[in-house]
């Protein structure tokens, strides 16, 4: 198993160099001359000029590629075109909020989904079934703005049970944090738990047609254990699957989140630096999300190998 | 079925389960279809009952209702189920959940797919005790190995830790003998619990069944349709036709005196191992009329075939080897050797069986014939043609000659094409004529294996394993092959249905010439349908020769412990343990640097080559 872990983390190399390789021409491709967003709007072409051959502008694409990838080995993300600030730093400012509502979307997500699928399978074809089929057709049909403006408009200012907007740093009290993330975190989640819910009644519902269902039956193991156990562990690897795909839903509802409740992390970030054409922030931040993706991949095919013996490559 | 006919028996203290009326229907809401119609049996303390039938006469329905597995949105149990004195059809979901596993336990057909594969062999055989008896987890895993131990499982103790894939089908069917065991059952349900095994197991897990009653006092409610294994095991036996409950009686009675007539036609219809003795040739087997219970005998066939022809197949030193891969680099760290040295051939209009149990490479070697598998070494001749080396139009013109049926005709058709071009691709891919012609083909071959033309526009699921075993025959026919290869094909199915199909197999031989090389487990069917027969062991065959010289004189101590294996259908030759030792199938998992053994044969007869064998036999001869 050790040799098989070993050699999936060896496989995410190349994956990690196509993922930088991409993420570097997209923007080497797209419209736009950061030379001229650095040199305002009154340079003259000649200032201009000047400008792209310091930033090495002139150079092959290839050479630019290398450049770029040797600075990031060195964890050098390069300068802020307009702040000046290195972007390791403006990164690190600005992770704690995006963490702080991703994780415990995630762990909420899973926690809620998962038995209410369960829940969905053993009951299916009720009443119970029928409504929690519902909610997670709504949950992934109704964009995420509309469920934020929508939680908002409750809890915030009909109800004023929870702040409006903004962030408040965990360092400041755990509390504060806490009421500040409660909605992000409901309106990030929705989708993803219609997601999974529906992943893990599909799933569990397969299994509990097997054979080896009927034996524990017979067997006298209690309903809890059967669907808990025995179904559940079965039915997790489409589960963890799914979980891992939905991190990419996540990241993207993260940036659309951010912005409805005005939080200052990475998704703000990334819509900042684009509006401004800040080059550097936005491909390093795009390269973070990416490896962070194929990081949960990895771990995923890891999992598969905890949850399912008979997986071995 | 009225009362008169089965008299209710009294009911005795030393009655573990006694089921009174029993009717189960299925359905929805508003129509209910009984399929189980007035069961009544006991079973008495230490008794083992059968209950014998077809699938669809409603047995394992019957065995679901007692411990009532029947889903219940989709079921309905009418009647009276007593167990020790109990009706389990009034117990709350609570208590009836605390009796099943404890007071009665059962074992189910499918030793495959009935373990969870995701748990470890520990935590499913301590799951009972854990329940049922509230041991604690380092208890109940001791208990667990005790019990692999009383199986006899070897290495107990590193089993606990594996998964049900590390087990081979027979071990896994131990697995859940011990399961089941768990608590000291009063009533054990065995539910087939050996149809999917190949025979010499079949014995081992009879013969354990059979130990752990005699030192447990325990009853046992055998469900099977094998009458071999009724004669072998029951102390009384309940016959079922079509949900209704036929006949009851000492196991003697049923054999000596069937008074209905599906019960004197059940043993008629099962292939009988030793029926053959003393004919040459193939026999159809005797059409029987499970109404009336009236016998037909087979006409018997005239000729054999020709062996000095060319040979249809010819397959001479066949090797075919698997590389198994591990660890970092994916070395080749062994090597299955899955066919070794294989040599015979198949002359027109004759079929050789090839047999031996799961695992001994009768299925490769069929594979590596069709070349869907690539073979090592050795020379195979399909009608003139030399199957390795053949390129371009002679190999489509050689697929032409040689075609496969195999085991299941569920999942070999496709559940969403209609049967008419199922039959018809085949044909037409190998640009044999129009569309019309190949539709004008498909219904006159369709009326060749017994089915309408009305069958050419429906789909799969809408015909029965045989008849769609019929299909596949038909689909192999499109082509004119020469060789049919048939991968246990009848194995799936019920003993009355696979009468016809390997009567249609040798009607279709009779007027078309075909050759079949028959794979097989089954011996008692091998019997009846081959002119020769090949045995195969670890990959290497063993013995082959005439179906006579096999089945009558038998010389390779494998050969023989393969035939006594196989029950016969008659209580009073029962058996007592098996002689043979509980061996398991060796594995034919190798080193690289492996190499294979020289064998070398002895001629016992002018069509009879045994193996010479090594001192590894030497306690079986």
């Amino acid at each position: 198993m050790y040799a098989y872990i070993l050699r999936r983390i060896l496989a995410t190399i190349p994956v990690m160099l196509i993922v930088a390789f991409i993420v570097f021409s997209l923007l080497y491709l797209t419209p736009g001359d950061p030379a001229a967003v650095i040199a305002g709007e009154h340079a003259t072409a000649e200032d201009i000029a000047r400008i792209r051959a310091n930033l090495g502008l002139n150079d092959p694409f290839l050479l630019r590629f290398g450049t770029w990838i040797a600075s990031i080995m060195q964890f050098d993300l390069g300068t802020s075109l307009l702040t000046n600030m290195p972007v390791s730093q403006m990164i690190g400012q600005r992770i704690e909020p995006t963490l702080s509502l991703m994780l415990p979307t995630l762990i909420l997500a899973v926690c809620i989904a998962v038995p209410l699928g369960v829940i969905a399978a053993w009951r299916a074809g009720t009443k119970v079934d029928h409504f929690i089929t519902v909610f997670a057709v709504l949950g992934f049909s109704v964009p995420v703005f509309v469920v934020g403006y929508a939680l908002v408009w409750s809890f915030s200012l009909k109800l004023g049970w929870l702040p409006v907007q903004g962030y408040a740093p965990i360092g400041q009290g755990v509390s504060r944090w806490f009421q500040h993330l409660v909605l992000p975190c409901l309106t990030l989640s929705s989708a993803y738990i219609a997601l999974i819910t529906r992943i893990t009644r599909t799933a569990v519902l397969e299994v509990l047609q097997q054979d080896y269902i009927r034996t524990a039956e017979a067997k006298g193991v209690g309903r809890h254990a059967i669907l808990f156990v025995h179904a559940l562990k079965n039915a997790s690897v489409p589960i963890i699957t799914v979980i891992g795909i939905g991190v990419a839903l996540l990241i993207g509802g993260a940036v659309v989140t951010e912005s409805v409740f005005a939080i200052p992390g990475l998704g703000r970030l990334t819509m900042e630096s684009i509006l401004r054409r800040d080059y550097p922030v936005i491909q390093a931040i795009v390269l973070l999300f990416s490896i962070s993706y194929v990081l949960v991949n990895l771990l995923i095919d890891i999992a598969y190998t905890f949850v399912d013996p008979r997986i071995r490559y | 079925m009225s009362d008169t006919l089965h008299p209710a028996p009294e009911t005795t203290s030393d009655t573990v389960l006694s089921v009174r009326d029993l009717t189960v229907s299925f359905g929805s809401a508003d129509y209910w279809k009984p399929v189980v119609r007035n069961i009544s049996f006991d079973v008495g303390a230490n008794e083992t009952v059968a209950v014998v039938g077809e699938s669809g006469s409603g047995k394992s329905v019957t065995a679901l209702a007692i411990m009532r597995l029947l889903p219940k949105a989709t079921s309905r149990i009418n009647g009276q189920i007593l167990l020790n004195g109990r009706d389990v059809l009034d117990l709350p979901p609570q208590a009836m959940q605390a009796l099943r596993g404890d007071e009665a336990a059962m074992v189910f057909q499918e030793p495959m797919t009935s373990l969870n594969p995701v748990l470890t062999i520990g935590f499913q055989l301590a799951e009972a005790l854990k329940w049922h008896r509230d041991l604690s987890n380092a208890e109940a895993l001791a208990e667990a190995r005790r019990l692999l131990n009383r199986v006899r499982i070897p290495a107990a103790e590193r089993r606990l830790a594996e998964y049900p894939h590390n087990l081979s089908g027979g071990m896994r069917q131990r697995v859940m003998i011990a399961m089941a065991l768990a608590c000291r059952p009063k009533l054990l349900i065995a539910d087939e619990p050996t149809t999917a095994l190949d025979v010499t197991i079949q014995a081992q897990i009879l013969d354990l069944i059979r130990e752990l009653q005699a030192d447990g006092g325990m009853s046992v409610l055998f469900i099977t349709h094998d009458m071999g294994v009724v004669a072998e095991i029951a102390d009384r036996t309940v016959v079922m036709f079509r949900g209704d409950q036929v006949e009851t009686e000492r196991t003697e009675t049923i054999f000596r005196q069937p008074a209905h007539p599906y019960t004197r036609a059940l043993p008629a219809s099962v292939p009988r191992l030793g029926s053959m003795r003393g004919t040459e040739l193939p026999v159809p087997f005797p059409k029987v009329d499970m109404e009336t219970g009236a016998i037909q005998e087979p006409e018997k066939p005239t000729a054999a075939p020709a062996r000095y022809q060319p040979m249809v197949l010819d397959v001479q030193n066949l090797v075919t080897r698997f590389d198994i891969r591990s660890g970092l680099l994916n070395r080749i760290s062994g090597r299955v050797h899955a066919v070794e040295n294989v040599s015979f051939s198949i002359a027109e209009g004759e079929t050789l069986a090839l047999v031996g149990e799961s695992g001994c490479g009768k299925s490769t070697t069929g594979r590596s014939i069709m070349r869907l598998t690539e073979p090592v070494s050795g020379s195979i001749t399909v009608d003139g043609f030399d199957a390795k080396s053949v390129r371009g139009p002679d190999l489509r013109r050689m697929r032409r000659s040689i075609q496969m049926i195999f085991q299941d005709p569920f999942s070999s058709l496709n559940p969403r094409a209609r049967i008419g071009s199922s039959i018809a691709e085949p044909f037409l891919e190998h640009g044999l004529g129009t569309r019309a012609e190949a539709m004008e083909k498909v219904a006159e071959i369709l009326r060749r294996v017994g089915l309408g033309p009305d069958a050419i526009d429906r789909f799969p699921h809408q015909f029965s394993g045989g008849q769609r075993q019929r299909i596949c025959i038909a689909r192999a026919l499109m082509l004119d092959p020469k060789l049919i290869v048939a991968d246990e094909s009848v194995s799936a199915l019920d003993v009355s249905v696979k009468a016809q199909v390997v009567n249609l197999m040798m009607e279709l031989q009779a007027s078309l010439g075909i050759s079949f090389l028959f794979i097989s487990h089954d011996m008692s069917v091998v019997e009846r349908i081959a002119h020769r027969v090949a045995v195969m062991y670890l990959g290497e065959i063993v013995e082959i020769g005439s179906r006579t010289a096999i089945f009558e004189n038998p010389q390779h101590p494998y050969t023989k412990r393969l035939l006594s294996a196989v029950p016969i259908p008659d209580p009073t030759l029962r058996r007592g343990p098996s002689a043979a030792a509980p061996l398991e199938l060796k594995s034919p998992i190798r080193s690289i640097d492996y190499v294979p053994q020289k064998r070398e044969f002895r001629e016992i007869s002018a069509d009879h080559k045994v193996q010479v064998w090594g001192s590894e036999w030497e306690t079986e001869a």
